[in-house]
């Protein structure tokens, strides 16, 4: 009951945010939340900590990219599509990678994700260096013109609750319960006679497939699909808002990311731009030293301590 | 022009000779990466900034100091060594007893400050490192021509590696190294300063990285990047040798340097990708890798 009250205070927020913050801002907080709620399915669920999710955020981009400025469909077709391309990465990428385990399994993420970069890299339809410019936001069913900035933001809020509520199902279902139980003690797991590679191989597509929405999104809202969105700093951004917001919470990766977005939009618009990747190296150190559990990891334990 | 089989061999050799260097650097660096995994069962994601470390130090000794090639190419790896001790024992040390994922983030973290700092020192752009006046120069042989500076990068890591890996295997240092590796609490029950060994091992793997820069100064040029790129390719690499063996790194190492060489002159479309491609085909026929133990 509490939960969700909370759930409705924020919903109101998020539908009165754009009126005092620009929208375009909060677009780009939204998109990346979902981003690092999609990584922190694997992370904070199963313990997986995938070092490539830049692949999907940008199969995403480029395929929804492409879709909207080489054929005639509309803005909901293309995120599809893109969405689709990315958990059909996933799935190949996801097979191999639960292979192995650990830090073996951050190695393998990360090396297939240079992969993808290098295929976007040199192939012709995604405009190299340049990328894909000039992406056209289209029109909702032909109707709502998402030119508009609050229209598209209204687009987004309702894309990033659909990833959300999907996330949030995924985890309190009895397939969840087995993620977690994979999480705590996977021999345990394997004796009770559960498939553990199945179940790893199965949230991973979900979790590529929800980074391709994200990232399909991003495209939409920034008009851009570029080789930043698959380079290996973007699967350190996000393993970054993940472990900052609370890695393992419902709520962290979205607080993460705001803040991160937040510190990228402060820095880069100032002379402080140089020192962005000092900056981000930092809080990863210190977060890692004295800070394990993120601000909303933080946050609960506080809450339990005071008034638990 | 000498051709085989409408192959041109000069062509050919020279990529060879390509792929061999860049093995080079591939082998002391998953030699650096496996020795640390070892004993500290934790992936130095820094392994690559260290790297970029040792040719930006090699660039600045020469240029600040007057410290020529040789000297730099001994005291460097040392200089590097010992940032690498403090931060194993400030850093890594306290969060030793955590979850594997942390000091890997941890590392992480440590790479993007270490090439942050020099991206807003020097730019992004690459300096220039002349090679010693010594190894200049190069020698005519049948079917190409070797320059004596490549030839000297390959018998020098080739002599490093097999230094390396003859101490691990062969002495009684190594065997206390192996010990730990197997079994770190009998090893401290018998009176073995482990922590200590721990330390001086991570230490002399991050050393190695180090010695990598400065030897690739004079052929690559110094930038902040060189070493986060060339460090993916080596995650790949230690997926497909598996870490379970230290001369299984510096093979693999050696080999994934002459497969690229090789895809360079008969498919040059694919040769950044190829490495990635053999790990992917490694992955679904040996999934713990060439060389690696099954877990």
């Amino acid at each position: 009951m509490k939960i969700n009250k909370l759930y409705l205070v924020l919903f109101l927020l998020a539908l009165v945010a754009p009126t005092v913050l620009y929208p375009v801002f909060l677009m780009k907080v939204l998109c990346f939340a979902l981003f690092a709620c999609a990584f922190n399915l694997l992370l904070g669920y199963v313990g997986l900590l995938s070092f490539g999710h830049a692949a999907f955020l940008g199969t995403g981009g480029y395929v929804t990219g492409a879709m909207m400025l080489h054929t005639g469909m509309g803005p909901e077709l293309s995120i599809l599509a893109g969405t689709v391309a990315a958990g059909l990465l996933g799935a190949v990428y996801g097979k191999l990678a639960v292979k192995r385990e650990g830090i073996y399994f951050a190695m393998v993420t990360l090396a297939l994700a240079q992969l993808a970069f290098f295929f976007y890299l040199q192939s012709p339809f995604t405009g190299g260096e340049d990328g894909l410019q000039g992406v056209p936001r289209g029109s909702l069913l032909g109707m709502i013109d998402l030119s508009d900035n609050m229209n598209m933001y209204y687009f987004v809020l309702a894309i990033f609750i659909f990833g959300f509520w999907l996330i949030h199902r995924t985890i309190h279902s009895p397939f969840g319960q087995i993620l977690k139980a994979i999480r705590e003690n996977e021999p345990r797991a394997v004796s009770l006679g559960y498939n553990v590679n199945d179940y790893k191989w199965v949230v991973f597509i979900i979790s590529s497939a929800l980074a391709g929405l994200a990232g399909s999104t991003k495209t939409l809202v920034f008009q851009l699909a570029s080789l930043t969105d698959v380079h290996w700093h973007m699967s350190g951004e996000v393993v970054l808002m993940t472990l900052l917001g609370g890695m393992g919470t419902i709520f962290g990766p979205v607080v993460g990311a705001g803040v991160v977005v937040t510190i990228q939009n402060y820095l880069s618009g100032g002379e402080l731009g140089n020192y962005i990747h000092i900056i981000m190296g930092l809080i990863f150190i210190v977060c890692v030293l004295a800070f394990r559990s993120g601000i909303v990891g933080e946050f609960q334990k506080m809450m339990k301590k005071n008034f638990g | 022009m000498a051709t085989f089989l409408g192959i041109n061999l000069f062509a050919l050799s020279g990529q060879l000779l390509v792929g061999l260097i860049n093995g080079s650097f591939y082998a002391l660096l998953s030699l650096g990466l496996a020795i640390i995994f070892g004993l500290l069962k934790i992936i130095n994601f820094a392994q690559g900034a260290m790297y970029m470390l040792g040719a930006f130090f090699a660039w600045m000794a020469l240029n600040y100091m007057g410290i020529n090639y040789w000297a730099a190419l001994i005291l460097v790896p040392i200089v590097i060594g010992c940032i690498a001790i403090l931060i194993e024992r400030f850093l890594i040390r306290p969060i030793a007893g955590e979850d594997h994922l942390y000091s890997l983030l941890l590392t992480f973290g440590i790479a993007l400050v270490l090439q942050g700092v020099f991206t807003h020192l020097f730019g992004s752009s690459g300096l220039p490192y002349k090679i010693p006046a010594e190894l200049s120069g190069g020698t005519k042989l049948p079917f190409m021509y070797l320059p004596n500076y490549r030839a000297w990068i390959i018998v020098i890591s080739l002599i490093v590696c097999g230094s390396t890996w003859w101490v691990i295997e062969k002495t009684k240092l190594g065997a206390y190294l192996r010990a730990g590796t197997e079994n770190p609490q009998l090893m401290q029950g018998f009176g073995i300063n482990v922590p200590l060994i721990t330390t001086l091992t991570f230490g002399f793997g991050v050393a190695l990285a180090g010695f990598a820069g400065v030897l690739a100064a004079p052929v690559y040029s110094v930038s902040p990047d060189m070493g986060s790129s060339v460090l993916i390719v080596v995650f790949a690499i230690v997926v497909i040798g598996g870490m379970g063996s230290i001369g299984g790194a510096i093979l693999t190492g050696l080999l994934m340097g002459v497969v690229e060489g090789l895809t360079k002159f008969f498919y040059p479309e694919a040769s950044a990708t190829v490495i990635f491609l053999v790990m992917v085909i490694v992955l679904l026929i040996k999934p713990a890798g060439l060389f690696g133990k099954e877990a």
